[in-house]
């Protein structure tokens, strides 16, 4: 066990949970601008922009990680068919059902099996790509 | 405006962030969910698997501890018919992993330190989202 990941974990769980982002319905309610549109998500979306943007100004000021060897390097500036058909593909999947991957993961809790359903075919699709592909990767 | 909820959707992100900002300052790794969860299953990890283990054996106990304590966190019907579900889950799942990365890891992570990949993947994904969900309510 890490305790730094269980509690960055413990923390991201408590976000999803009571921003709403855990229910698929409450994302449509966003992405879904035919009906009673939700703001919510893009608030969330807002509020937790603020906190990274300051972590990357914490994190120019510091050598090394604490717990960790060394810090991310500059971002890559690939763009490619790879990252925006990819990205496509995301969202074509996320406007369908409205699950994200860590919320997703986190709804299993609830015990509804469309959640199952869901983290089943998504783990799946992750495997596939990830054993087609030892190529270097860009970014996290 | 239908279940506009401001002040759930500031804190849950601020704690989200909060999470992915404690293992980048921490640690020095970009806590994307869906690049934790596909190094977690990926046959090429190597000895990297405990701190994302950890990380989501957080996320799920408290998100577990939301299901006791608050079960209407959680929605308790299926976003959909569960075969678009499936194809949902697969398209998340192969989507995340060519772009490398998803709402949080792109979305959080990547845009708040303005990396051009990042800005485009997150710009295709709502684009496409938004898109997808839009027309789908028009035909459910």
């Amino acid at each position: 066990m890490n305790p730094l990941a269980l509690l960055g974990g413990a923390l991201f769980g408590a976000g999803v949970c009571i921003s709403g982002m855990v229910r698929p319905s409450k994302v449509l309610g966003f992405l879904d601008f035919g009906g009673a549109w939700d703001a919510t998500l893009l608030v969330v979306m807002a509020s937790a922009l603020v906190v990274t943007v300051v972590a990357w100004r914490v994190v120019a000021r510091l050598r090394a990680p604490r717990f960790g060897t060394a810090f991310p390097p500059p971002p890559s500036p690939l763009v490619d068919a790879r990252l925006i058909g990819g990205a496509a593909l995301f969202g074509l999947g996320w406007g369908l059902s409205g699950y994200c991957p860590g919320p997703a993961l986190v709804a299993l809790v609830a015990g509804v099996p469309a959640t199952f359903v869901f983290v089943a075919a998504m783990l799946a699709g992750m495997f596939v790509i990830e054993r087609g592909d030892r190529s270097n990767r860009p970014d996290a | 405006m239908h279940d506009f909820t401001p002040v759930h959707a500031i804190a849950g992100g601020i704690l989200i962030a909060l999470g992915l900002a404690i293992i980048l300052i921490g640690s020095g790794r970009i806590a994307g969910l869906s690049g934790i969860t596909a190094g977690l299953i990926s046959p090429f990890t190597g000895g990297d698997r405990s701190w994302r283990a950890s990380f989501l054996a957080g996320a799920l106990v408290v998100g577990a501890i939301f299901e006791l304590a608050a079960p209407s966190t959680y929605d308790v019907a299926a976003p959909h018919r569960l075969w678009v579900v499936a194809l949902s889950g697969v398209l998340v799942g192969v989507g995340t992993r060519l772009a490398n990365g998803c709402t949080s890891g792109h979305g959080l992570c990547g845009m708040a330190r303005l990396s051009k990949r990042s800005i485009i993947a997150t710009m295709t994904f709502f684009a496409v989202g938004v898109a997808t969900a839009t027309l789908a309510g028009r035909f459910a």
